[in-house]
C-alpha cells in the first residue's frame, strides 16, 4: 500500500512538472533549427524590406507588417462586438437567452479555422470583390474579418468571465443611487472590469496573431510592406502563413528552412510575452482551504 | 480514577496565520467514559480534537510543542504512522458531511483504503456498524442510493457509522450535534451512552446543556488553557474557579 | 473608480431611459450581427455539403485525382490522429492537473509550471508544427509520420486537459478531503475513490474539447504527419497519413478543378465531427452538474 502510493505520488510529480519540459523543448528546438539562420544572413538583411527567398532576399520586415496588419484591424473588430456579446450575455439578456447565446459562442469557438478559411475563399472573399469592387477579394480586410471571429468567441468568454467578476454589491450601491442599468454597465461595471476585458483584448492578440491557415488562405499571400490605407484592402502575407505556406518546399537545413524557424522563434516569444502578461491580468479566484470542516 | 486512554501534556498549537489555540494544555481523557471538553467558541477544542488524529496535519502548523500519548505512545512523534492512528482515532465533524458516494460506500471507503477486500465481510461491516449507528432500520433497503438523499439527522447518524465500521478506540466528536434537530441530537446522545463500554469518547457539547447531560469528565477550555477538569457533574454544578462558574452561569461566552 | 457621480448628467429621467433603450438595442443588434454569421456559416456548409454525403462518400478512396470517390483516408486518419492523440495527452494531462489542484504548493516551482503551461497554451499552432519537424520529424527520426504528428499535437493539447482537470479536482469541495483522510485514506486513495469520480465529467469535458480543437487543426501537421495524398490507408504509426482539415486546405487552394459539392461535402463532415464533440462535451457537462451532490 505504501509503496504504491509513493510511486503513484511520484508519478503524479513528474507529469505535474511536465509542461515545463515541453516549453524548454519547444524553445530548444525552435533554437537549434532557427538560431543558425543569424549565420547565414545578418540580422541587417533580415530587417530589410524585400521577402523573396529565391533571390536569397529575406527581408521579415513584410511579414511583421503584414502580421500586424491583419492582426491589428482583426481586433478593431472583433473587440466591439466580442465586448458587446460579452455585455449582453453577462448584463442584459434573460437567462434563457444566455443559455442559448453561451453554447452558440462555444460552437464559433470550435470551428476549425481551416472551415473559416474555407468559407472564406468561397463566400467571404467573393463578396469583399464584388462589394468593395477590388482586383482581388484575398486582402488583408478578408483575413482580419475571419480572424476576428476566430478571436470573438475568446474575448466573448474572458470578458464576460471579467464582467461577471465585478461585485454585485458595487451595482446595488449604484441603483441605490438611482442610476440606470445602462449607466452602471457603463460607469461602474466596465472600469471596474477593465484589467479582465484588457485580458481579453490581449488573448484575442495572441490568438490572432498565431492564426494561420484562414490566414493563409484568404489573404493573398503577397509579402508587401505597409504603405497606406490600400493595404487594407490588398494582399498581405503574414508570419505564420509564410511558415505554413514555404516549409514545404524547403530543404532541411537550407538557408531559407533556418529563416522559417527563425520566424517562428519570433512568434513564440511574441506568443509567450502576450499570454504571460495577461495572466497577471487575469481575474480568476484563487481558492482557500478554509472551507474547512468545523 | 479510571485508565487513562489519552495523556495529554503541555500541548500547545500554534498556527501560521498567527492564530494561537491552544497554550499549554495538561489533561489525561478516560478510557471508556465520555470525555467532554467545553468552553466558549475559540477556546480551543476542535484545535485539540485535529490534534488527537493528527488531521491538524493538513493545516498550516507553525509548531505543535508538548506530547500526546495514546495508550502511552506519543502521537506526535514523526514516526508514527498517521494513517494507522486515525484508523485507531475516529472523528465526526460538526456538520454531516456524507461523501458524494452511496450510503454502503460512505461506510465501506474506510474498510477498502484499509485493505479490506472480501466484499462479505465488508457487507458484514457495514450492516453493523449501521445497526450500532441505529440507522439500519430505516435505510436497509437502500444502501445504494446517494449518501445526500439522507435526511441531515440520518446522514450524521451516518458519519458515525462510518468511523465505527473501522472499530476504532477512541472516537472525537467535533459538535456533532449542532446542525441536528432535537430527536437526532437524543438519537447521538442514547449512543454516547450505551457505546461507552467499547468505546472513549471525546466530545465538544454543542452546548451546556448536552455537556451536562453527557459528561463523565469535563474539561473547561479558556483562550487555550485548561481552566478547570473535574468529574462532569462536579465541574457543572460545583465549579472551584470564578471563570468556570461564571461562564456555567452565562455572564459571559 | 471615478465615475460614481450620476448627477453630471443633468438630463431628465425620460432621457436616461431613452439613451438607455437605444443603448441595449445597440447591444442587441450587436450580439445578432456576431451570432448570425456562426449559425450562417453552419447551415451554409450543411446546405451545400449534404447533397455530397453518401455511404460512398464516407467509405470510398479518392478517385480520379481526388476529384471523385471518397474521402475515407482523410477520415480515417484523422480518427487515427485523435486517437493517438488522446493517448499521450489524456493520462499526462489529468496526473499533471491533479498535481496542481491536490499536491502542488505555492511555490516558485509551482509558479513556473503555471507560466509553463499559460506558456504552452499561447504557442501559435504553426510553431508546434516547426517544434514537431525539428524534434520529432528530424530529431528522433520518426519522419512525417502519425507518430510525429500525434506527439505534437498531444503537446497542444496538454494545457486544456490540464487546466480543465485542474478546475474540475478545484471545485470538488475539501472538506471531502479532510473526510477522506480522517478516515484512515492517504492523499492519493481519497483522491481516487472520491475526489476524481465527482471531477471525472468536468475533465472529461476538458478532454473532448482539448481533443476537439486537435481533430480540427491543420497547421500544427503540415509539416510532422499529414500528406496530400495517400493510395492506401496508413498502416502503422510511422506512415503519413491524411486528415480531414489538411485534405479541406489541399482541396480548396491546390487542386484545379474540383467539384464544388466535394468540397463543401468534406468540411460538412469535419463540422459534423467537431460539432458532435462539442455538444457531447456539454450534455456531459450539464448532466453532471444536474447530478451533482454538493
Amino acid at each position: 500500500m505504501k509503496k504504491t502510493e509513493k510511486w503513484i505520488t511520484n508519478t503524479i510529480r513528474i507529469a505535474g512538472s511536465s509542461s515545463i519540459f515541453f516549453v524548454m523543448m519547444i524553445f530548444i528546438f525552435l533554437m537549434r533549427e532557427g538560431i543558425p539562420a543569424l549565420h547565414d544572413v545578418s540580422i541587417g538583411r533580415l530587417l530589410s524590406k524585400r521577402w523573396y527567398p529565391i533571390e536569397d532576399l529575406y527581408g521579415i520586415l513584410p511579414l511583421i507588417s503584414g502580421s500586424l496588419i491583419v492582426t491589428i484591424t482583426s481586433m478593431v473588430i472583433a473587440l466591439p462586438f466580442g465586448l458587446g456579446t460579452a455585455i449582453y450575455i453577462g448584463e442584459i439578456a434573460p437567462q434563457g437567452v444566455k443559455e442559448i447565446l453561451k453554447p452558440l459562442v462555444e460552437v464559433l469557438a470550435g470551428i476549425p479555422s481551416v472551415v473559416l478559411g474555407f468559407i472564406g475563399i468561397l463566400v467571404l472573399s467573393p463578396l469583399m470583390r464584388t462589394g468593395l469592387n477590388l482586383p482581388t477579394g484575398l486582402t488583408a480586410l478578408t483575413g482580419a474579418i475571419l480572424l476576428a471571429l476566430i478571436s470573438i468567441p475568446t474575448i466573448v468568454s474572458i470578458a464576460e468571465d471579467a464582467l461577471y467578476a465585478v461585485p454585485a454589491s458595487y451595482r446595488e450601491a449604484a441603483y441605490a443611487l438611482g442610476a440606470t442599468q445602462w449607466q452602471i454597465i457603463w460607469q461602474i461595471v466596465l472600469p471596474a472590469a477593465r484589467s479582465g476585458i484588457l485580458n481579453a483584448v490581449m488573448l484575442g492578440v495572441g490568438r490572432s496573431l498565431g492564426e494561420t491557415m484562414a490566414v493563409m488562405m484568404v489573404t493573398g499571400n503577397a509579402p508587401t510592406l505597409f504603405s497606406g490605407l490600400e493595404a487594407f484592402i490588398s494582399p498581405v502575407r503574414t508570419m505564420t502563413a509564410t511558415i505554413a505556406s514555404e516549409m514545404g518546399e524547403v530543404a532541411s537545413g537550407s538557408t531559407h528552412y533556418r529563416i522559417l524557424f527563425f520566424i517562428g522563434i519570433i512568434l513564440f516569444f511574441f506568443s509567450l510575452i502576450i499570454n504571460v502578461a495577461s495572466s497577471s491580468l487575469s481575474v480568476r479566484p484563487k481558492r482557500g482551504k478554509d472551507q474547512v470542516v468545523s | 480514577m479510571s485508565d487513562i486512554k489519552i495523556s495529554i501534556r503541555d500541548l500547545h498549537v500554534r498556527y501560521k496565520d498567527g492564530k494561537y489555540p491552544l497554550r499549554g494544555i495538561t489533561m489525561d481523557i478516560i478510557a471508556n467514559k465520555t470525555n467532554v471538553v467545553f468552553g466558549p467558541a475559540g477556546g480551543g477544542k476542535s484545535t485539540l480534537i485535529r490534534v488527537l488524529n493528527r488531521l491538524i496535519d493538513l493545516s498550516d502548523v507553525e509548531d505543535i510543542k508538548g506530547e500526546v500519548l495514546l495508550d502511552g505512545v506519543n502521537i506526535l512523534a514523526p514516526e508514527i504512522d498517521v494513517i494507522e492512528l486515525r484508523r485507531r482515532v475516529g472523528v465526526v465533524f460538526s456538520r454531516p458531511i456524507p461523501l458524494p458516494l452511496t450510503i454502503f460506500e460512505n461506510i465501506s471507503f474506510g474498510l477498502e483504503v484499509a485493505g479490506e477486500k472480501d466484499k462479505r465481510k465488508i457487507a458484514r461491516k457495514v450492516e453493523h456498524a449501521l445497526r450500532q449507528a441505529v440507522l439500519w432500520d430505516e435505510i436497509y433497503d437502500r444502501l445504494d442510493y446517494p449518501a445526500s438523499s439522507l435526511s441531515g439527522g440520518q446522514q450524521q447518524r451516518l458519519c458515525l457509522a462510518r468511523v465505527l465500521a473501522l472499530e476504532p478506540e477512541v472516537i472525537l466528536l467535533d459538535e456533532p450535534t449542532s446542525a441536528l434537530d432535537p430527536v437526532s441530537t437524543a438519537k447521538i446522545e442514547d449512543f454516547l451512552k450505551i457505546a461507552e463500554k467499547d468505546y472513549t469518547f471525546l466530545l465538544a457539547p454543542h452546548n451546556q446543556q448536552q455537556a451536562a447531560r453527557v459528561a463523565d469528565y469535563a474539561a473547561f477550555f479558556l483562550q487555550g488553557k485548561l481552566v478547570e477538569y473535574a468529574v462532569g457533574e462536579e465541574l457543572f454544578f460545583n465549579p472551584k474557579k470564578k471563570e468556570t462558574s461564571d461562564y456555567i452561569q452565562g455572564r459571559f461566552g | 473608480m471615478s465615475a460614481v457621480s450620476f448627477s453630471e448628467a443633468p438630463k431628465s429621467k425620460v432621457d436616461r431611459k431613452l439613451v438607455q433603450t437605444l443603448g441595449f438595442m445597440g447591444i442587441r443588434l450587436i450580439t445578432i450581427v456576431t451570432i448570425l454569421p456562426i449559425l450562417g456559416i453552419v447551415a451554409y456548409i450543411a446546405y451545400k455539403g449534404l447533397p455530397a454525403i453518401s455511404w460512398e462518400f464516407l467509405s470510398a478512396m479518392p478517385k480520379d485525382g481526388m476529384r471523385a470517390g471518397g474521402i475515407l483516408p482523410a477520415i480515417v486518419g484523422t480518427f487515427y490522429l485523435m486517437i493517438g492523440t488522446a493517448v499521450f495527452s489524456i493520462p499526462l494531462g489529468i496526473a499533471a492537473g491533479i498535481y496542481l489542484a491536490e499536491y502542488a504548493t505555492d511555490n516558485l516551482w509551482t509558479r513556473m509550471i503555471r507560466i509553463a503551461i499559460i506558456s504552452l497554451g499561447g504557442v501559435p499552432s504553426v510553431v508546434y508544427g516547426l517544434f514537431g519537424l525539428g524534434m520529432f520529424v528530424l530529431f528522433f527520426k520518426m519522419g512525417i509520420s502519425i507518430l510525429s504528428a500525434v506527439l505534437t499535437l498531444s503537446i497542444m493539447t496538454l494545457p486544456v486537459i490540464i487546466s480543465t482537470s485542474e478546475e474540475a479536482l478545484r471545485s470538488v469541495p475539501y472538506k471531502f478531503r479532510v473526510v477522506g483522510i480522517s478516515l484512515g485514506g492517504t492523499q492519493w486513495q481519497t483522491i481516487h475513490k472520491v475526489i476524481l469520480p465527482q471531477a471525472l465529467p468536468g475533465i472529461v469535458t476538458g478532454i473532448i474539447l482539448g481533443l476537439e480543437r486537435a481533430v480540427g487543426e491543420t497547421a500544427p501537421i503540415l509539416f510532422t504527419g499529414a500528406t496530400f495524398f495517400l493510395p492506401h490507408l496508413p498502416s502503422s504509426p510511422l506512415d503519413a497519413t491524411m486528415a480531414l482539415p489538411y485534405h479541406i486546405y489541399v482541396i480548396s487552394t491546390q487542386i484545379p478543378g474540383m467539384p464544388i459539392t466535394i468540397q463543401y461535402g468534406t468540411v460538412l463532415v469535419l463540422l459534423v465531427f467537431v460539432l458532435a464533440m462539442n455538444i457531447i462535451a456539454s450534455v456531459i457537462r450539464s448532466r453532471a452538474r444536474a447530478k451533482r451532490q454538493w
